[in-house]
């Protein structure tokens, strides 16, 4: 039985799922929130990836760097952790059957989050804080810069809280009966992560604002990098895990898929939680003062069990997926189950390409550039962002894309325009940031640094620079951002229309990407027992396992081929 | 479930081809973990880590000492310098130069000193494209072998400011 109060609650006509309305406030404003920032994100992307692009080179130096840091921060911190935070409160309430735990709380949370980022941004675009989102130790920013991040930080902390409350009385008022729910799970694994980093946060940054203060003398370099990357790198693992989250849940909205086998999920979200903390290693593999063991343990997350983890839930999405389907009689070969998925709702087709970008790309190049001796010839070169924006980018913003495409009508209840917009916007998006990607991969490969001006070197007392090839695919670089930036603009353009001014569908049901008969019978694959049935299909899934297998061959192929291309350097200890 | 609490009988091991998948995976891991300390014995690149305690100043007159006593010419006004072969050369990171110019012999070691005087910056090799990271306040010790002959660009991929694109060095493989 639900615990909520009187008059503030609804039960969503689509699915049937309880929604508080004081969470719904708060997804809602986060999400507006979030948006923002990501339009600012992606208008700096544009400006900086024009800017890599050699034969453009659009922003003077000073320019490049300073809005290279509000990219930086305005996407990886800013629009990730606000959207998070709603997808919490989401989680928290709506699928544990709870009201949210505070409002007060959650105000303080907000205002604390949106005060602190946009004291960062002023800072940044007046050209006191142009020390880029890491703000390596000697540069120096100005105090509010630090101070704004501390904002964010404990704001974001206190909406975790207030998560972490919310599950409290949901257990207590026994909300839900027996376990939580997977997508719940997920949340809760994120939350956790999530405080841990923020705590190594703190230890970073509260020295360094009393530095920029003049009262802290000196801040070590090294010991700063591996606090840093403490925040830095696990924060990662709560995108990794809010995305999983993600896919499960619109699996079920989209398809009616639910996991084959729970302890399985389950424990993989566990080992997020146990492994990932040690994750601030991949920064610094080739650091000087850090031992070869401590490298070889920290950067494989203890023996690789959180790549264990994403392989797993890499496994069990599709593997979902492909069940359902089955169940609705897509029993064809091995494929026609994926064939004929609902590629035209933008939910869909986002959570699915967003599984094979964060696998087949943002997957196989971060185990591989993760390895302690190939970072060798990795480190700082744009193979580095290569990777990343295949996982952040392609993997977290695109499953984050597909789920606005439901919480619009859902929580905002509202209704789109320009559908069709919507249903290609997914497309457009993933092959920019695939081309991105790999623009930035290659070109790396030939040791172009990332955070880096003017690859040509005009002006340096030494030539140095790099051929063709190079620059053919900082080209690619460009032509994947221009793309990747329309896919951005028409999500971000599509939900404001939505969201200020999209016809009410308040006691509607939705059924705007996909037919109310189709919906229905999801609602029904999902709902089924898991009988004998549902077992025997779940056994089998050969579409998964082809796919898995496929990406397994990828994966030891590049991994090999980079072992191979790092024999071939000069000898190094 | 995902949405829904799972039935209560939830807790069970992976049948089928997820159990399949779960240990093929499981054994991949193992594979990749098992490659770093091999390679670290085996391998002829490894990133130890050595490195020591030195304050830019000190390290500054480090320097200046290895370019007094081993300078065998000059470019752009730069020194050029040649390290006798098993001893101890110097780079020094500065905003934004690589200094001095090394010149070393094919298949010989050196013991490579790499810091900073002021802030972080990036060693990087081009074009075969080797990198290790620089830091003020450590003197970093690169056992190095160079394998091929040439002239090597050394640039710096760590943000270092405005003139970052500016900071560029030398080696000379003999
Ligand atoms: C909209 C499409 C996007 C484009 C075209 C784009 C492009 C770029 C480019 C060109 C760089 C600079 C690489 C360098 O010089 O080192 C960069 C850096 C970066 N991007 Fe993106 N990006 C996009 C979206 C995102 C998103 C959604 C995120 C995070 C969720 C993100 C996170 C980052 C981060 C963390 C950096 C590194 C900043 C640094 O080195 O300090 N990007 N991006
Ligand atoms: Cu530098
Ligand atoms: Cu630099």
């Amino acid at each position: 039985m639900g615990n909520f109060l009187e008059g503030r609650y609804r039960t969503c006509n689509t699915t049937g799922l309880p929604v508080c309305l004081d969470a719904q406030f708060f997804i809602k404003a986060h999400a507006v929130a979030a948006v923002v920032f990501f339009l600012i994100g992606a208008i700096a992307a544009l400006l900086i990836a024009l800017t890599r692009w050699s034969a453009v080179h659009l922003l003077p130096a000073m320019w490049f760097y300073r809005v290279l840091t509000l990219h930086g921060l305005n996407m990886l911190i800013f629009w990730i952790i606000s959207f998070e935070i709603a997808i919490l409160y989401f989680a928290g309430t709506s699928l544990l059957n709870s009201r949210l735990f505070s409002r007060k709380v959650a105000w303080v949370a907000y205002v604390l989050m949106v005060v602190g980022a946009l004291m960062v941004d002023y800072i940044v675009l007046i050209g006191k804080g142009d020390v880029l989102m890491t703000s390596y130790p000697p540069l120096k920013a100005h105090p509010l810069f630090y101070l704004g991040i501390i904002f964010f930080a404990v704001g974001t902390l206190i909406a975790v809280f207030n998560f972490f409350a919310t599950v409290y009385i949901a257990r207590r008022d026994k909300t839900y009966e027996g376990s939580m729910p997977l997508v719940a799970y997920g949340a809760l694994a994120a939350a956790i992560i999530a405080v841990v980093t923020l705590l190594h946060g703190a230890t970073v940054m509260i020295p360094s604002f009393l530095w920029s203060l003049g009262l802290v003398e000196h801040i070590d370099a090294g010991w700063y990098r591996l606090v840093w990357w403490g925040l830095g790198h696990p924060s990662q693992q709560i995108n990794v895990a809010a995305m999983v989250a993600v896919w499960y849940f619109m699996a079920t909205l989209t398809t009616g898929a639910k996991p084959l086998n729970e302890t399985v999920c389950r424990a993989a979200f566990v080992f997020y939680i146990l492994f990932i903390n040690l994750a601030s290693a991949h920064h610094l593999l080739v650091d000087p003062g850090l031992n070869a063991s401590w490298k070889i343990w920290n950067t494989s997350y203890a023996m690789y069990l959180a790549v264990l983890a994403s392989m797993i839930h890499g496994f069990t999405v599709p593997a979902s997926i492909e069940v359902a389907q089955r169940l609705k009689g897509f029993t064809r070969g091995i494929f026609n189950w994926l064939t004929s998925a609902p590629w035209g709702d933008p939910g869909f087709a986002s959570i699915f390409l967003s599984i094979v970008i964060f696998g087949f790309i943002g997957g196989i190049t971060g185990v591989t550039l993760g390895t302690e001796q190939i970072n060798i010839i990795a480190h700082n070169t744009l193979r580095i962002p290569g990777h990343f924006h295949a996982t952040v980018v392609g993997g977290t913003t695109l499953a984050f894309m597909g789920l606005t495409y439901y919480v619009v009508p859902l929580i905002f209840q509202r209704d789109f325009y320009f559908k069709k917009w919507a249903r290609v916007q997914p497309y457009i998006f993933a092959s920019g940031v695939v081309l991105l990607s790999l623009g930035m991969s290659f070109a790396g490969s030939y040791g172009v640094p990332r955070r880096h001006w003017d690859v040509n070197f005009t002006g340096a007392p030494l030539s140095a620079g790099f051929d063709a090839a190079a620059h053919f695919f900082l080209g690619v670089l460009g032509i994947g951002g221009i793309l990747a930036f329309t896919g951005a603009l028409i999500f971000i353009v599509l939900t404001v229309l939505a969201v200020f001014f999209g016809k009410s569908i308040a006691g509607q049901p939705f059924h705007g990407w996909q037919p109310a008969e189709k919906f229905k019978l999801s609602m029904e694959i999902f709902s089924r027992k898991k009988d004998e049935k549902f077992e025997q299909i779940a056994h089998k899934v050969p579409g998964t396992v082809v796919l898995v297998f496929v990406l397994l061959i990828s994966f030891m192929v590049y991994y090999f081929a980079n072992w191979k291309a790092l024999a071939d350097v000069w000898w190094v200890r | 479930m995902s949405i829904k609490s799972p039935e209560s009988n939830w807790f069970k091991p992976p049948e089928g081809s997820e159990r399949l998948w779960v240990g093929v995976a499981l054994v991949w891991c193992m594979v990749m973990f098992l490659a770093m300390p091999y390679w670290h014995f085996k391998g002829k690149q490894n990133s130890t880590g050595e490195s020591y305690a030195v304050t830019p100043a000190e390290f500054q007159k480090r320097v200046n000492r290895f370019v007094e006593t081993n300078k065998v010419g000059e470019k752009n006004g730069i020194p050029v310098v040649e390290p006798s072969p098993g001893g101890d050369a110097y780079l020094m990171g500065q905003m934004w130069r690589w200094y001095p110019i090394l010149k070393l012999k094919e298949g010989q070691t050196y013991r490579l000193h790499i810091s900073s005087v002021d802030l972080q910056h990036g060693f990087s090799v081009l074009p075969i494209n080797i990198n290790f990271q620089v830091l003020p306040g450590y003197d970093h010790v690169l056992t190095l072998t160079p394998t091929s002959k040439g002239i090597f660009q050394v640039i710096c991929n760590e943000f270092c400011g405005i003139g970052h694109h500016l900071m560029t060095g030398q080696i000379i493989v003999e």
